[in-house]
């Protein structure tokens, strides 16, 4: 395995995404969840950069671009539908 | 000065690196939703800056390519903060009580007994 | 062992972990999560596989759109799946007696990925080798999609606009303009920094939708994925600013409209082909030369997919969310 400072990188961040994965799965609440998921996006938005420079190939940016919008947009669903949801159990 | 640059790449990387692993951690060992947050927040902010500029270092002449990381440095940074404050006040609304200090003690105590 | 095989490894580790805790779990708000994250999880392992459209249209619409979609219509269903009452073990023997068939007519195909492939003798070095000459673009994937296949491209844009008008048919009643006025919508009201930063965001994103648009003849994007960031950008104004204020905003007559617009125009281009003398769809007689025309057609007729894929998913939305209100309506007021 080549050591470049990408190399190295990639491993953190793989580290990182598998401790945030567990503390997807395990967190008691689910806020704990929608965090860990919500560092997990970010998460992946670093290593498809850091894949890009990696294997030479500068178009992967647009993608992290593209994930670094979804990943706010689908927190922002999340807990719309928390909110209601939880209206609702009010208004029961 | 590719010397100096790479060098400056290598530094901002490996403490981007670092700060990453080290939020993470804090994510999986801190007690209470809260203290996880916070943890999460130093790998959004400084693990995800330092990255990028350890990236940026690395860009060879072309413009664009340093255009769209930052923008996506300014975009986590923008959106990160503002999901983050979004998640914590939905938390309080929904009653999370923040763990606090006596709490904390308390538990220490049951655990060492 | 490079660095590849090890990322490999882990996400291929992680997706089994997921598709597993999306198994056990019972609860359906964690499965749409789990799904969001499996999602995830395949863009990223496309990348890995350079293959850099497949990823962006994955992450754009698979981790995106489709989540929201699916987070959309969860408060109109029970919070936890029902435990099945049946166990039928002849399913299971049906469906293992099918995959083992499966498998052993595989066994007769050629290797995985091999050189000397059928499939890679006849089509693919063609695509691959004459692109450049016969379409000029630089993405050859833009140019099978949009020009060599184009008449498969075609069927799918028009299966997307089938499906925007299913959910319409099926789930979408217009209330008396008195009812829609008395709920309460919930708009997320108490969230000011959120809408301020959206209001900010906004306008790049669809700044964005329209780069992904138009490059995607130069690097990865096209209609699919620009359609998709841009009604993830109208999703994100609805979600915050309530349905009522964005359907104000964003007509949906106009949205109906534009939905049949961009099939049109893809239809239109086959059609303006043949009035030109050569086959449908057959680009090269849009102009004098047949590059010109080429890039005239693929634009066009991206254009076209672009348009109907934004709209039918603001469509989707906006019945899915109209339909919440719907039910919330039903509920006996206090």
């Amino acid at each position: 395995m080549g050591i470049s400072m990408f190399s190295v990188t990639t491993v953190a961040i793989l580290v990182s995404m598998i401790l945030a994965i567990t503390r997807a799965f395990l967190g008691p609440s689910l806020y704990d969840r929608v965090l860990a998921i919500n560092v997990l996006g970010t998460k992946t938005v670093l290593l498809i950069a850091v894949l890009g420079f990696l294997m030479g190939r500068p178009e992967f940016l647009d993608i992290a671009l593209l994930y670094a919008l979804i990943n706010f947009i689908s927190i922002i669903g999340l807990m719309r539908f928390f909110e209601y949801s939880s209206s609702r159990q009010e208004e029961k | 000065m590719t010397v100096l640059l790479d060098l400056l790449s290598w530094v901002a990387l490996l403490l981007g690196s670092f700060f990453l692993i080290v939020g993470s951690v804090g994510l999986l060992r801190f007690p209470d939703f809260f203290t996880r947050m916070h943890a999460a927040g130093v790998t959004d902010s400084l693990g995800a800056g330092l990255i990028l500029f350890g990236l940026m270092f690395q860009v060879d002449g072309q413009w664009i390519v340093l255009f769209k990381l930052l923008s996506i440095l300014f975009f986590i940074w923008l959106t990160s903060p503002a999901s983050s404050h979004a998640l914590a006040k939905a938390a309080l609304h929904h009653n999370q009580q923040p763990l606090l200090g006596d709490e904390v003690r308390n538990r220490k105590q049951a655990a060492n007994e | 062992m490079t660095i590849e095989f090890l990322v490999d490894i882990v996400l291929l580790g992680l997706l089994a972990l997921t598709a597993i805790a999306i198994h056990k779990t019972r609860d359906l708000f964690a499965s749409i999560m789990l799904t969001g994250i499996y999602s995830l999880l395949s863009a990223l392992f496309f990348i890995v596989m350079d293959a850099v459209d497949v990823a962006f249209t994955e992450a754009a619409v698979g981790a995106g759109i489709s989540t929201l979609l699916m987070l959309s219509c969860m408060p109109l269903v029970k919070k936890q799946e029902q435990p099945s009452r049946h166990h039928r073990p002849l399913g299971l023997v049906v469906v293992t007696l099918t995959g083992a068939l499966l498998i052993y007519g595989t066994m007769d195909m050629p290797p995985f990925g091999s050189v000397d492939d059928p499939i890679q003798q006849h089509v693919a070095p063609r695509y691959l080798h004459q692109s450049m000459d016969e379409v000029g673009l630089p993405n050859v994937v833009t140019s099978v999609l949009a020009s060599y296949r184009g008449f498969d491209t075609f069927g799918e844009t028009v299966v997307i606009l089938t499906a925007g008008i299913g959910v319409l048919a099926l789930l979408g009643f217009r209330r008396s303009r008195a009812q829609e006025m008395q709920h309460r919508v919930p708009a997320m009201q108490q969230h000011m920094i959120l809408r301020i930063i959206s209001k900010l965001l906004i306008p790049p994103i669809l700044i964005f939708a329209f780069y992904v648009q138009f490059h995607g003849d130069f690097g990865p994007g096209g209609g699919f994925q620009a359609g998709a960031i841009f009604a993830a950008a109208i999703i994100l104004y609805t979600m915050l600013f309530g349905l009522s204020t964005a359907r104000q905003v964003f007509r949906e007559r106009y949205i109906h409209l534009l939905a049949a617009v961009g099939v049109l125009i893809y239809g239109a281009v086959g059609i303006a082909s043949m009035l030109a003398g050569k086959n449908f769809l057959d680009y090269d007689a849009l102009a004098a030369n047949p590059l010109t025309g080429q890039h005239v057609g693929i634009l066009l007729v991206e254009l076209g997919v672009g348009i109907t894929v934004a709209a039918v998913m603001i469509i989707i939305f906006y019945t899915f969310s109209g339909r919440l209100d719907k039910d919330d309506h039903k509920e006996p007021e206090s």
